[in-house]
Order: structure tokens, then C-alpha cells, then sequence
């Protein structure tokens, strides 16, 4: 603790803060640049200057940068003062030499961070008459646009990406008044973390372009908070709506998980919302194609479809939030509920749910992730399937820095001298995965072998550890080194680390992760351990502990039930073709789902659900936090057509006529409550968010900034008479810009923050004014509620034992491994357009050696013989893959659906 | 003419052969590798009090006394295990001309220098950055490694002393700013070469986050001298002119008669160097103003002509010894346009990381060349008045622009009628 | 494709492989071997890149596009990392330059020497002015900070030599040297 003196007022602070840090975090503003509660301290941009004294009776005084200046004890400063008032003007007029005037048509402003310091500033006249510096922009891609005159040249945008995020192709180039920041020729950004520099660049350089196309201003915007949909680590985000369309999604702060970055998947993959081909209307299937009908004859029709049937049986989703599948599960009976993952990937996401919620293990926030100082990352290809992790095992890696610049006495937000220190030193990161991955770059040691050896080795680290967990026989003398070179390294952390996860698809690999954490458990380890799960709600489905698809499908298919509800959910990417089609053929299907997918089609009944856009709902991430996502628009103020409604909204009404029972909820909080209720599992879920009789001094909380502009005229087109708001009976959130704004940020709990406004800060900045400190915690708290905490002492002292016999490659047989793809692999981010642009095309990989064995080469086709279904397929040459295994893009548009770990046959496609 | 042997007297240049440099046994003849033979039996804590005693200040422009630098740099067993001398021969501070005399016309000097330097902090390796411009330097300084390698000057065990040296002549692609130290060792790392932060300190965290020192090649030089001689015979060349010791490499460009470069005793007055050395203005000319030690040092006027060339004196006048190389500007100049010339510099060797520098340089430059075509507008002068002191210590990342802003404030201080009279009589058209 | 985040939107975008192709490049086997070299005097490889480019640069006169990854995949680091280098330093030409060239000090010294006569009289009888090539590709002019000679200013160097005491009138024979 040291006493800082701003002003002439005295203030307590955390004395290894610098100066910036300091005085923001006490709610006083400087303007600034360079400096980011990511990234750091480098003095570039000049922007935050202060006067600072030597002691009280100085009064003279010496301009200082805030952000390079430490907040010690007996600090004197004043921020007011009028040289560094004009020093700072100055630093903006400098910036504006430069600068385009062109704030009215540049798609940063109202949310710019230049725009905000400048006002702050009180630079308003030009001086400069001369001409300004232009440049050439670059195509970067799908997802971010460039334009590169309007930089400010503070370097921020390099130091994330390459610096943070391990990018390596965005530079900076020039010198003097001439420094350009891009690629080094035009070409899509190649880091999966690229849409942060949307807001990472204080000024319109890096915008997203996905917003680009379809613009409107921030302040013109309905937000609402939200949960990123597009895998299990559950981003916090602000989607932004107008006239009835997602037109942008933000990150939205969560201290504890995402802070101030999302992937690209979750940031430009919302356009599946948009889509014209999404049932907005209930469909009754006649004659074969579908018709809306309204809601109540629809639901009646599909009641009766249901009563006229001997057993319904339900599927619910892991994409489908826990009041969905809840409200499924009351509809047909506990016992007629089954799990929507794959049977197979059920049975891993079971096991995972069960290791981490029995309270053994501690469960690493990404904070966490980022804190510890040697990871053991085992079969999990994290940038494909949970990549915010892999975001945050960067910074892992990184952490040595600053132990290094430690020992120098160096402080930790000195963000360059923490890099020219540590320069190549690294926290011990070992990666093992079937193939290359995007973070083997950071790794002290990769790995790469079939599931079963990657199993193996995670066994032999953990008896290494403790020679009373199972050894492991027959491991050749590399991976015995490799074995030792892990388990010291892990035991020579302070904060050990595991991450792994559902990825590989084979049990044991799971098993393994959570023998080394119970070996280091043994040994006194502070340990972390982070399962991946597939989707975002893949952990709440699996604690809702339902049966497994595949007995879902043969009550179907051998006529043991003859109806089904499936809640948002394709069957055909969770089965074969061929099972699927057998399990549907008789029965009777209805479908709640917000996406026409083939499960769709084949049902009789289609119940326009709603995405995360439309409805609220709860959703527990692979942290097991469990965590509320708000409807951002109504629909149907649009378009009075639209019926969109939640899928436990439908699955009531439906319920209530199929069952005869008066409707049981009425709002969300009754569903969400009656969930927590029947499933003690769960205990926690409602708290994820304020209910919705919570005001904040008598008002509802408002989803539009104050200054939304062409309310009374947006539905123009539709009816000059302006009906009222849509009135939001579910949540504390209203359908308007009345209501509690960003103002009072502190006192607002942080599962109700729609967007990041504060006044004079515009831009996602503001952020800062929400945190206890900046880049800390939400004043609020940061949103969600942990639904399992480990308990004191109770570590298991027994280990898994299972331990698989090596995989052997066998001529003729291929085992399958799966691939995974951050973009395409995931099912409703693949509907937007931007992400399908980047996802790849169907394909198998093979290792070139095995290729070669079977005289094919790279493009050439293969026939594949999958559970069932023949299939055609170019080839992918991957040189790291395992021999004896071919790979699937799993989940991509156009591969059917394969099964990691089973035997096929491949031949080549001879010549017709 | 100086009383003492010429050896003595000019410790530094007494051997430079700028036709035909000393090679390796023609140096050895002449106490060539003396000092290193003598220090190699020394702790090397005694070389660096040498240095401390002798009061050896930084020639690269800033004074700062050498021995005190190298005193930060850990020692002992816990020390890091690479350390690094670095000697900064980026020599571009324009109107400054005598480390490139040092090293095309005695290269073995530094090498020795080097290796001293080196044993005193028990360096493990150094490097002599030299701008990519000197390729006779190069050439040369090459040769003098390979020579002094061969001889067991440098590699393994020199000299039987159990410590192991490495130098490496490394080139430069240009940028004015590479001298800056902090940025030269970025550049030396094969990275862009912005300045770094301090703290850290180079002797701390220096080259690749290890203890570094940088020096000047003519500080550096005379680190053979003083460990020979010892301080006080140092302190004895500056002849009681000034309190900073040993000599100084003096020199005059412009448009006087005998420009050159003469090593003298530290604090020669400026007079003596112009006048005697330099043999004056060229006929018809009168000195207007001078630049003491390079481009970033603010002007002296004429009537400072008497002032003792050292660190102290000049600051005591306003403006900085600098390198120590005197810029004459004479009569027939417009000052207007000089200060243009000298800021167009600065703004095209901005290294465009901080604000200030990267664009209150350019607005200066074109504020100057607005007033030197005469298309000055009411308050340029205010303008230029504010950037002077917003670009100045402190508020920029490195001292660059503040070097710029040093001839612009004196420039405007002496000699703002002719600023004045830039601004354009009649309002100019609303343009641009 | 289009990049609008939904499906039915149709403007066109430009497409990677519309753009213009680099010119193959192939990092000559001797020019490999000495960046390799030049890594071993350095803590990290890194540290060559200057002197690489440097190499690269001695062969070709300039610095060409398919170099930038070439070097950068020797020493082991990002394109993007080089080609911040490679626009950094003056003496790096990322264009392609004349046969010759002419690099004019234009600093302080020069300056009050007589810079501005000179500079005329190289526009004058080459017809370029600074930062271009003469269309015979015989010699580019460049504008050069102080040479460290300002005790003989006009300075200015040609390729590798370096000559002082210029005057207008000194050109033609000056020239003649260079073919
Ligand atoms: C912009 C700038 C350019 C500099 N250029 C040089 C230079 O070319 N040569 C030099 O020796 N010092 C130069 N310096 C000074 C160095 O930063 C550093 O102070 C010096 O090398 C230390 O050596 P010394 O202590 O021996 O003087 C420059 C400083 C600045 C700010
Ligand atoms: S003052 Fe700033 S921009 Fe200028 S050279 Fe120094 S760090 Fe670079
Ligand atoms: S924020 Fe402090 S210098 Fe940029």
C-alpha cells in the first residue's frame, strides 16, 4: 500500500501499480494511448502525461508519463495542472496532424477511443495547415477491415497480436512520420485472435468488417449481455442489434474469464442469427413442405402428434441452454431424456462433468490458466476447440517474463523490458496432440501420437510424479525421457497446470489428465486442472446426467418409442446418416430448434426457437460456471409475423396441452428455478443473474444508450403509428434507452451490463470504469456463479487404471483421429458467412508416409468408408499426423458424421 | 603548443595513420597492446577504478563519467554469464567527424580498448557497432580483430588469464538514431531501432537482457592510456584549461579556412580552436553563430567564442558541449533556413515510436520551410515557440527530439527578426 | 463470398489469389550459408538480420519481395519481423535501385558548404531528382545524413566510395567513374 497525493488530495493505492493504472483505477481520468491493462507500459504515445513533484513544497514540477512513473509511497502529481493540460492538447493535436477529419463516415466513431481522449483533452481548433501522410490500405481477410490513415501509430495493435498473441504476421514498417502497421503483403490476418484489434486499435484502423457491411453506431445499437455460443469456455459478449439483425458482437468483461478478448469464431460467427432460412414461424409439415401457422394451432397440432404416439422420448443439446433442455426433460419425463451429444462424446463430457464436479480438483478461470507457470496441455488441440484457452496459455508461456524482470526488480507492467529481459524464456508449456497445433510454437516439449499413446504418456507423467499411480509398460526410451522431462517440469512449478478435455474422443486420455493431477495432488501440488468440453453448454447437459443418444436412437429405431422432441439439436451431426434416418423414418419428430438443419427438415413439426439473440438462458461453461445470456432484440417489434419464442417457452405450451396441466411458468425465472430445484447438481444456476423484479434504484436496466437515435421512426416502413417498447417481462433488462445506463457503473451487477459506456468514455475503454482496478475484477463481481468449488482436503487418492495398449498401425486399417477446426468446426458459427469463408473444405488427412503407401497424393481422392456410408474425399497431406491414422475435419460443412477411434478402410479412387 | 612530449600530449592521435594505419607489430612497437598485457594481471575491479580515478567522462555526447557506468555492472560469481561491451561507432550527429579519424587510422587502438574495456567488466563478448557508411573503418577494424585473434588477444584464456573475449565488428544500415544506446542495442538484437525504456539500465539489462556497457569509440580510446599512465597523468592533459580531464577531440566545420579535427586538451577554448586550428572564417565571412558539439546542441553566438570548450562551460551558456565538433554558421546564411535544414534531419531520423517526435518534427519542418519561402503565418512563431518546449526533456521517449528542439529554441532566441521576417506580409490565402 | 454476416449478401471481394503474385524468389545457396554464418556471432539468430539483408541486397542491388520470408525463415522468425527491419534502415532498398548509387549528405555541414548547388547540378545532369532513377537505370540519388567528413563538405558517397570537397562543376568527371 502506498499514499499517492493527486491534486491535493491523498489517496491509498497498491503501491506496484504505475501511475495511469493507479489513478484510473481511482476513477480519475487520464487520457492515454499506448498504455492498455493488457498489455502494458511502453511511454510511446506521450498521451498520458501528468506533473509530477518532488514533495509537497515543490512547485515547480516536472512533466512525467503516467503509465511509466510508479505509484510509490509519497507520490505528488497533479493531472489538472495546466502545463499538462497543454501538453496533452498537444499530444492530440500532433496525432491529428495526421489524422483524417473523417469521424462522420469512419465506422469507429461514437465508439473511439481517439474521439474520447481528444474531447478529454480540449484540443478543438487546427493549427496544422500542411498536408497529411496517406498510405494504402491491405485486404486482411474476412473479418477486419483497414484503413490505415487513421492510425495513431501507438503501437498497440503490433504488441497484441504478435506480443500477446503469438500472431507473426502483422508488423510494423517504416520509420519517422511514415510507420505502417499491416501485414507484409495483403492477405487474410492468420491469428484465430485477429478481431480483437477492432478493439485493441484506439482509432478506426482494424474495424470489424462483418459490421462494415451492415454499419450503424454504437449509440444506436440495442445490446444485451451475453454469452458467446461458440464453445464451452463461455466468453462473455455484447452482441449489438438493429432493425431486427445481430449487427456486431464485443467482448464483454469478464475478469475471471474472457477479460478483454474473445476468438474469432465467437466474434464474427453470429451471423447464423441473420439468417433468412431460419424458421421464424412455427412449420407444419403438409404434403411434404412446410407452413407457419399460428403458434397456438401449431402447438395444439404437435400435442396431439405427440399424444397420438405410445412413447415420446426427448433429445436435448449441449447447445441448448439448461432451461431449454430442462423444460425438454419435464415434457417428456426424466426418463425419456437423453443427451445430445454423440453417444460417444456423452460418455467423455459425463466423465468430465463428473471429475471436476466432484470437488477433487481445482478448476482453473482462463485467469487462473494464465497465472500458472507450467501447463501439460494433453491431446487437447485448444486453439480448435476452446480457443480463448489457447489465448490464455500464451500468456502462460509468458508469465516467465515477469518472474525474470522480477529478480531485476523490475515492475510487471513494464511491458517492454519484460519482453528485451525474458526475451525467448518461457514458462514450461508440453503439448501433447494427434497433430501439429497453433500453440506447439510456445511449447518446451510437443508430443504427437494417436489418442491411445497420448493416453499413455499422460499414465507414465503421473506415475513419474507418484510411483503409486499405475505405470505404465512398454514405452520406448524417448518417451521415457519425454515422460521425466514433464513430470519435472510440472513439479517444479509453483502453479501446475493440466488441460485437456473431450477433444481425442478417447476416455482414457481424460483419465490420464486426472491421474497427473492427482499425482501431483500426492505431492503437495498446488494444482490446476481444465477439462475441455465440446459446446457451450455441454458441461450443464452432462450434470443434468441424462442417457446417451445412441439408446435414443434405437428406442426409435426398433419402434420402443415412436415420437420425439428434439431441442435444438442436428442429429445427423451426432450419429450416422444412416442411424438417424432409420431412428426419425417412424417416428413422429418435432423439432425446437432456431437453425433449419436436416433434423429439422425431417420433422413434422418445426418450433421456431430462439437463438441467444431472442431468448434468455443459463449455460454452465467448462469452468462449471454457470452463466446467463440475455435476448438482445424482439423479433416480432419488426415483424408482428415473427414468432420466435424460447424453446422451453414452446416446450411449456406444449407440455401443457400434451399433458393437460395449466401452464406451469409463466416467466424465465420460473423455468430457471424449477430447474435448480428438480437438479441439486445445479444449485447455483439461478444466481447466475439478477432476476427479473431487480432494479437499480427503481428502473430496469436499459439495453439502448440514451442517445439511440430513429426509434420512432425505425418501423416507419411498417405502420406510421409507433407502437410501444416491447415490454421484457422475463429479465431486470427493458427494450429501451430508458432505464439504468452506465453511469453508476459500480454498483451494477455484472451479469447486467448490456454494453460499455461511460460518460466521456465511448469506446470499450470504458471497461475501466466498471473494474474495482482496471483489468481487474467487475465492481459487481464478475458474472456467473461457480457451480462446483473444490473442497478442502479432498483430494482422491485413487487413479484411473485403465491404461490403453499403444496404438500399433495395422495395413489396411486406418483408425480415425479427430481434426479440429476453429472455423467450421463448429456448427452455428459455420452458417456465418465470414466463418464459412475461412472453414475448409471437406477432406482426410493422411501422414504423406501413408499416403505414399497407398499411391495417392496430396488433392487426389479417397474413398472413405464411414459407419456405414461410402464416401469421397480429397486429400489432405499432414505431416505430423500419426502413422496409421487418418484424419476428419470433425463437424465441417459436408462430412458426414464419423466416430473418433474407429477402423476404416481408404482406397484410392482409380482413374474412370 | 603544449609543453608535454607528443605522445603525452595527443595520447590519442600521436599514432593515427590515416594512409597507412599500424598494423599489429607496428602498433606493438609503439605500446601498442601494453595496457591489455598490464591488465590481464590485474583484478579487473582495478581497471575499473583506473578509469573512476582518471575522471573519464562519455565523449558520445552526454559527459556521463565512465567509470561510474561500469561500476553498475554486476561482477562476481553470481553475475549473469554473458556480459557485453558495446562500443558506439554509429558516429552521425551531423558536423561530427573524429571517431571515424580514430578508427581508419588506428583501428588496433580500439580493438585494444575494446578488450580492456571488456576484461574490466569481464565482458564475454563485444561488439563494435559501426555505421554501414564506414567502409574503409570496417575493412580496417576487421583486419585489427583478425590480427589480435591471431595473436591471442582475443578468444580463449588470454594471455593466460583465464578469461575468454570475443569482438565482432557489427554494421549498421543507417539511422541516425542507432547512436542512441538503447536503440543501437535493439538494432545490434536485428530489431527496429527504437530507444528502450530506462530503467532498466543497459548495464543491468542490457544486449539480449544482459549487463551491457556502451561507449563511445573516443571514450573508449582512452581507456589503454589511463590504465598505462594511470589518472592522474589523465587529468594532467587537459593542462589546467578545465576540471574534465584527458583531451578532446576538437574539430571545425563550415566555412572556415582549415576545417578539420585536432585532439587538444579538454576545455581548449573555442576561440583557440577556430582561430589557431581552424585559421578562422574563410575571407569575407564573419562568424554568426556556432554549434559547440554537433546538430542537437543549441547555437553560441560569437561573443562565446572565449568559453572553455568542456561539459560544464558550454551548459553554463546555454547549450551543450555535445561531441565537441564546432559547426560554424557564418554571415551569409539565413538562419531560418539552416534551422530548417537541421530539422528536416531530425524528422526524417525520428524513429516514429513517441508522438512528439514523430509529428511535432515534421510541423516544425514545414512550419521552417513555410517561413523561409516567406508563407509564415501570425503565431508560426508561437507555434514553433510551443513545440520547442513540448519536444523538449522529459516529454519525449529519448532525447532526440529535444536535441532537435536545442539549435531551434537558440535559433529563435538569437535571431527572431529573421523568423519574423517569414511571415508573409499579406494574410496568406486561405489554402490547405 | 461475401463478407457480410449473412448469407445473402453478394458484393464482390477481392480474392488472394487475384492479387498480384510475387516474383519466385530462391535464396542463393552462398548468400544461405553466409546469413547462417553471420547467426554464430550473435546470442541469437535474430541478430543477423540487417547483416542478411545486407547479403541479399549485395546480389540483387536491392532488396526483393521473396527475400523478406527467405531470410526470415533462416533465422527463424516472421516475415513481418524482417520487413520491419528491412523499411527501418536507409541503407536497405526495398525498390529497386539504378546500377549506382548516389547517396548526398544533406546535413548540417554539407549544407552550409555548398549541398544545394551540388544537389542541383546531380538533378540537373541526371535528371532525376532525389529518391528516383535515372531511366537508364544507371544511378539513383538518394539524400544521406552526415557522412562524418564535414571538415571536407560537399560529401557524398557513390556505391562504397566515399568523396569529398565536391563542387558543381566536379560532376561530369565524377560520373565518368561510374558506368
Ligand atoms: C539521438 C541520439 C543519437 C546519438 N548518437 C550517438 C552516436 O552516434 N555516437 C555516440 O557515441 N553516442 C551517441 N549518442 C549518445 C549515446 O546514447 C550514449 O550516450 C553514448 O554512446 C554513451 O557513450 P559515452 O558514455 O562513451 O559517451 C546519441 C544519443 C542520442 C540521444
Ligand atoms: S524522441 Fe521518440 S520518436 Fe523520437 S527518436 Fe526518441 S523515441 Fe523515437
Ligand atoms: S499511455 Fe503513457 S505514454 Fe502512452
Amino acid at each position: 500500500m502506498a499514499i499517492i497525493h493527486v491534486d491535493g488530495k491523498q489517496y491509498e493505492v497498491d503501491g506496484g501499480d504505475n501511475l495511469l493504472h493507479a489513478c484510473l483505477s481511482l476513477g480519475l481520468d487520464i487520457p492515454y494511448f499506448c498504455w492498455h491493462p493488457e498489455l502494458g507500459s511502453v511511454g510511446a504515445c506521450r498521451q498520458c502525461a501528468v506533473k509530477a513533484y518532488r514533495d509537497a513544497n515543490d512547485k515547480q514540477g516536472r512533466i512525467v508519463m503516467s503509465c511509466m512513473t510508479p505509484s510509490t509511497d509519497g507520490t505528488y502529481i497533479s493531472i489538472g495542472d495546466e502545463e499538462s493540460k497543454a501538453f496533452r492538447a498537444s499530444v492530440v493535436e500532433w496525432l491529428m496532424t495526421n489524422h483524417p477529419h473523417d469521424c462522420p463516415v469512419c465506422e469507429e466513431g461514437g465508439h473511439c477511443h481517439l474521439q474520447d481522449m481528444t474531447v478529454m483533452t480540449g484540443h478543438a481548433t487546427r493549427r496544422y495547415r500542411f498536408t497529411k501522410r496517406t498510405h494504402q490500405n491491405q485486404y486482411l481477410g474476412p473479418f477486419i477491415n483497414h484503413e490505415m490513415n487513421r492510425c495513431i501509430s501507438c503501437y498497440r495493435c503490433t504488441r497484441y497480436y504478435k506480443d500477446y498473441a503469438g500472431g507473426t504476421d502483422l508488423g510494423v514498417y517504416g520509420t519517422a512520420s511514415n510507420v505502417y502497421f499491416g501485414r507484409e503483403t495483403d492477405g487474410i490476418l492468420e491469428s484465430e485472435f485477429s478481431g480483437n484489434l477492432t478493439e485493441v486499435c484506439p482509432t478506426g484502423v482494424f474495424t470489424d468488417k462483418t459490421h462494415g457491411d451492415r454499419y450503424n453506431r454504437k449509440w444506436d445499437m440495442q445490446f444485451a449481455p451475453s454469452i458467446c455460443q461458440g464453445c464451452a469456455v463461455g466468453c462473455n459478449t455484447s452482441p449489438g442489434e438493429r432493425y431486427g439483425e445481430i449487427r456486431r458482437i464485443e467482448n464483454r468483461y469478464n475478469g475471471a474469464v474472457n477479460h478483454y478478448f474473445l476468438c474469432d469464431r465467437g466474434r464474427f460467427g453470429y451471423g447464423f442469427v441473420n439468417r433468412k432460412d431460419r424458421p421464424r414461424q412455427p412449420l407444419v409439415k403438409r404434403d411434404g413442405s412446410f407452413v407457419a401457422l399460428p403458434p397456438d394451432e401449431a402447438v395444439l397440432h404437435a400435442a396431439n402428434l405427440l399424444k397420438s404416439a405410445k412413447r415420446v422420448i426427448g433429445i436435448g443439446s449441449p447447445r441448448a441452454s439448461l432451461e431449454a433442455n430442462f423444460a425438454l426433460r419435464t415434457l417428456v419425463g426424466a426418463e425419456n431424456f437423453f443427451d445430445g451429444h454423440s453417444a460417444a462424446e456423452g460418455k467423455l463430457v459425463q466423465k468430465a462433468a463428473k471429475i471436476l464436479s466432484e470437488g477433487h480438483v481445482r478448476i482453473p478461470s482462463l485467469r487462473v490458466i494464465e497465472q500458472a507457470d507450467a501447463a501439460f496441455v494433453l491431446g487437447e488441440d485448444v486453439t480448435n476447440t476452446a480457443p480463448r484457452i489457447a489465448l490464455a496459455l500464451r500468456q502462460t508461456a509468458r508469465g516467465r517474463q515477469t518472474t525474470l524482470a522480477r529478480d531485476k526488480h523490475i515492475a510487471e507492467w513494464q511491458a517492454a523490458a519484460l519482453a528485451d529481459i525474458g526475451q525467448h524464456e518461457k514458462n514450461p508449456l508440453y503439448v501433447a496432440s494427434v497433430d501439429a497445433t497453433r500453440i506447439d510454437d510456445i511449447a518446451a516439449q510437443t508430443y504427437r501420437a494417436a489418442p491411445e499413446d497420448i493416453a499413455r504418456l499422460g499414465f507414465a507423467v503421473a506415475h513419474a510424479i507418484d510411483a503409486t499411480a499405475p505405470a505404465v509398460s512398454g514405452l520406448d526410451e524417448a518417451s521415457t525421457a519425454l515422460v521425466k522431462t514433464i513430470a519435472d517440469g510440472l513439479l517444479a512449478a509453483d502453479k501446475p497446470l493440466v488441460v485437456s478435455g473431450t477433444g481425442t474422443g478417447l476416455e482414457s486420455v481424460i483419465d490420464a489428465a486426472a491421474n497427473v493431477v492427482r499425482a501431483l495432488q500426492a505431492k503437495g501440488k498446488h494444482v490446476e486442472l481444465s477439462l475441455v468440453v465440446p459446446e457451450v453448454n455441454s458441461m450443464g447437459l452432462a450434470l443434468m446426467q441424462a442417457a446417451g443418444l445412441d439408446q435414443a436412437l434405437e428406442a426409435l429405431k426398433s419402434g420402443a418409442a415412436d415420437a420425439v422432441v428434439v431441442v435444438e439439436n442436428d442429429l445427423y451431426r451426432r450419429a450416422g446418416k444412416a442411424l438417424v434416418d432409420a431412428a426419425l423414418k417412424n417416428a413422429k419428430v418435432v423439432v425446437a430448434d432456431h437453425q433449419m438443419t436436416d433434423t429439422a427438415q425431417q420433422a413434422e413439426v418445426v418450433l421456431s426457437a430462439a437463438s441467444f439473440a431472442e431468448g434468455d438462458g443459463t449455460v454452465v461453461n467448462n469452468e462449471g460456471r454457470a452463466q446467463r445470456y440475455f435476448q438482445v432484440y424482439d423479433a416480432t417489434y419488426y415483424d408482428p409475423k415473427v414468432t420466435i419464442r424460447e424453446a422451453w417457452y414452446w416446450l411449456n405450451d406444449l407440455r401443457a396441452q400434451y399433458s393437460n396441466v395449466a401452464s406451469e411458468w409463466k416467466h424465465f425465472d420460473d423455468v430457471s428455478i424449477a430447474c435448480e430445484q428438480a437438479l441439486p447438481q445445479l444449485n447455483g444456476m439461478v444466481k447466475a443473474a439478477p432476476n427479473a423484479q431487480f432494479r437499480m434504484h427503481g428502473l430496469k436496466v436499459a439495453r439502448e444508450p440514451h442517445r439511440y437515435s430513429g426509434r420512432t421512426a425505425m418501423r416507419a416502413n411498417i405502420s406510421v403509428h409507433e407502437p410501444r417498447a416491447s415490454q421484457d417481462a422475463d429479465t431486470a433488462l427493458a427494450f429501451s434507452m430508458e432505464g439504468h445506463h452506465g453511469t453508476e457503473a459500480g454498483d451494477r451487477p455484472s451479469a447486467l451490463i448490456p454494453f460499455a459506456w461511460a460518460p466521456g468514455w465511448n469506446s470499450p475503454q470504458s471497461w475501466n470504469k466498471f473494474q474495482d482496478e482496471v483489468g481487474g475484477h467487475l465492481r459487481g463481481g464478475d458474472a456467473g456463479v461457480r457451480l462446483f468449488e473444490p473442497q478442502a482436503h479432498a483430494a482422491v487418492k485413487t487413479y484411473f487404471d485403465a491404461i490403453p495398449a499403444a496404438f500399433t498401425a495395422k495395413a489396411g486399417e486406418w483408425r480415425t483421429v479427430n481434426l479440429h477446426h476453429i472455423f467450421g468446426g463448429e456448427e452455428l458459427s459455420a452458417r456465418a458467412a465470414p466463418v464459412a469463408e475461412r472453414a475448409p473444405k471437406p477432406y482426410v488427412g493422411l501422414n504423406p508416409a501413408d499416403a505414399d503407401s497407398l499411391g495417392i497424393g496430396a488433392n487426389m481422392l479417397i474413398d472413405v468408408a464411414l459407419a456405414g456410408s461410402a464416401v469421397r474425399l480429397p486429400l489432405r497431406l499432414l505431416p505430423t499426423l500419426p502413422r496409421g491414422t487418418v484424419g476428419l475435419p470433425l463437424g465441417v460443412e459436408g462430412m458426414a458424421y464419423a466416430e473418433a477411434g474407429a477402423t476404416i478402410k481408404l482406397s484410392r479412387v482409380n482413374a474412370a | 603548443m603544449s609543453a608535454l612530449p607528443y605522445a603525452d600530449s595527443k595520447p590519442l592521435t600521436y599514432r593515427v595513420n590515416l594512409a597507412n594505419p599500424l598494423d599489429l607489430k607496428a602498433y606493438e612497437a609503439q605500446d601498442g597492446y601494453a595496457a591489455l598485457h598490464k591488465v590481464v594481471k590485474e583484478a579487473p575491479a582495478e581497471v575499473t577504478k583506473a578509469v573512476k580515478d582518471a575522471n573519464l567522462r562519455g565523449r558520445g555526447g552526454a559527459g556521463f563519467p565512465t567509470g561510474v557506468k561500469w561500476g553498475l555492472v554486476p561482477m562476481g560469481a553470481d553475475a549473469p554469464k554473458n556480459k557485453y561491451i558495446v562500443c558506439n561507432a554509429d558516429e552521425m550527429e551531423p558536423g561530427t567527424f573524429k571517431d571515424r579519424l580514430l578508427m581508419e587510422g588506428l583501428p588496433h587502438q580500439l580493438v585494444e580498448a575494446m578488450i580492456v574495456s571488456g576484461y574490466a567488466i569481464q565482458a564475454t563478448r563485444g561488439y563494435i557497432f559501426l555505421r554501414g557508411e564506414y567502409v574503409v573503418a570496417a575493412e580496417r577494424l576487421n583486419k585489427a580483430v583478425a590480427e589480435a585473434k591471431a595473436a591471442g588477444y582475443l578468444g580463449q584464456n588470454i594471455l593466460g588469464s583465464g578469461w575468454n573475449f570475443e569482438l565482432f565488428v557489427h554494421t549498421g544500415a543507417g539511422r541516425y538514431i542507432c547512436g542512441e544506446e538503447t536503440a543501437l542495442i535493439n538494432s545490434l538484437e536485428g530489431r527496429r531501432a527504437n530507444p528502450r525504456a530506462k530503467p532498466p539500465f543497459p548495464q543491468i539489462a542490457g544486449l539480449w537482457g544482459k549487463p551491457t556497457v556502451v561507449n563511445n569509440v573516443e571514450t573508449l580510446s582512452n581507456v589503454p592510456h589511463i590504465v598505462l599512465r594511470g589518472g592522474a597523468w589523465f587529468q594532467g592533459l587537459s593542462q589546467g584549461k578545465s576540471k574534465d580531464a584527458g583531451t578532446k577531440l576538437y574539430g571545425v566545420s563550415g566555412r572556415a579556412r582549415k576545417t578539420g579535427c585536432w585532439e587538444l586538451p579538454f576545455g581548449t577554448s573555442a576561440r583557440e580552436i577556430l582561430e589557431e586550428h581552424a585559421g578562422g572564417m574563410k575571407d569575407g565571412l564573419k562568424l554568426k553563430c556556432w554549434l559547440p558539439g554537433g546538430a542537437s546542441t543549441d547555437f553560441l553566438m560569437p561573443e562565446h567564442l572565449d568559453l572553455a570548450m568542456d561539459f560544464d562551460t558550454i551548459a553554463k551558456a546555454g547549450s551543450r558541449m555535445g561531441t565537441g565538433l564546432l559547426t560554424v554558421v557564418d554571415d551569409k546564411q539565413n538562419i531560418v533556413s539552416v534551422v530548417r535544414n537541421l530539422e528536416e534531419f531530425f524528422a526524417r531520423e525520428s524513429c516514429g515510436w513517441c508522438t512528439p517526435c514523430r509529428d511535432g518534427l515534421p510541423w516544425t519542418e514545414k512550419l521552417l520551410y513555410a517561413l523561409e519561402q516567406g508563407q509564415g503565418r501570425e503565431g508560426d512563431i508561437q507555434t514553433l515557440e510551443q513545440l520547442t518546449r513540448f519536444l523538449g526533456p522529459g516529454k519525449t521517449f529519448c532525447a532526440h527530439a529535444p536535441g532537435a528542439m536545442e539549435p531551434l529554441q537558440s535559433a529563435l532566441k538569437y535571431f527572431r527578426a529573421e523568423f519574423e521576417a517569414g511571415i508573409a506580409k499579406a494574410p496568406a490565402q486561405a489554402a490547405a | 463470398m461475401s463478407t457480410a454476416n449473412t448469407m445473402e449478401s453478394t458484393q464482390p471481394i477481392i480474392k488472394l489469389a487475384d492479387l498480384p503474385r510475387q516474383e519466385p524468389f530462391v535464396l542463393h545457396a552462398d548468400d544461405r550459408a553466409a546469413i547462417e554464418h553471420e547467426t554464430h556471432h550473435y546470442e541469437d539468430p535474430r541478430a543477423a538480420t540487417i547483416e542478411a539483408l545486407k547479403i541479399v541486397q549485395h546480389r540483387h542491388g536491392w532488396v526483393p519481395d521473396g527475400a523478406i520470408p527467405a531470410i526470415g525463415e533462416v533465422l527463424g522468425i516472421p516475415g513481418s519481423d524482417v520487413e520491419g527491419v528491412a523499411t527501418f534502415y536507409n541503407l536497405i532498398f526495398r525498390r529497386p535501385v539504378g546500377r549506382h548509387v548516389i547517396k548526398m549528405c544533406d546535413s548540417v555541414s554539407c549544407f552550409l558548404t555548398g549541398y544545394d548547388d551540388v544537389k542541383k547540378a546531380f538533378s540537373a545532369k541526371l535528371g532525376v531528382e532525389l529518391g528516383q532513377t535515372t531511366p537508364d537505370g544507371r544511378f539513383t540519388l538518394l539524400p544521406i545524413c552526415c557522412l562524418g567528413a564535414c571538415d571536407k563538405g560537399p560529401v557524398l558517397m557513390i556505391d562504397q566510395d566515399t568523396h569529398f570537397d565536391i563542387a558543381p562543376d566536379h560532376i561530369d568527371q565524377l560520373l565518368e567513374q561510374y558506368k
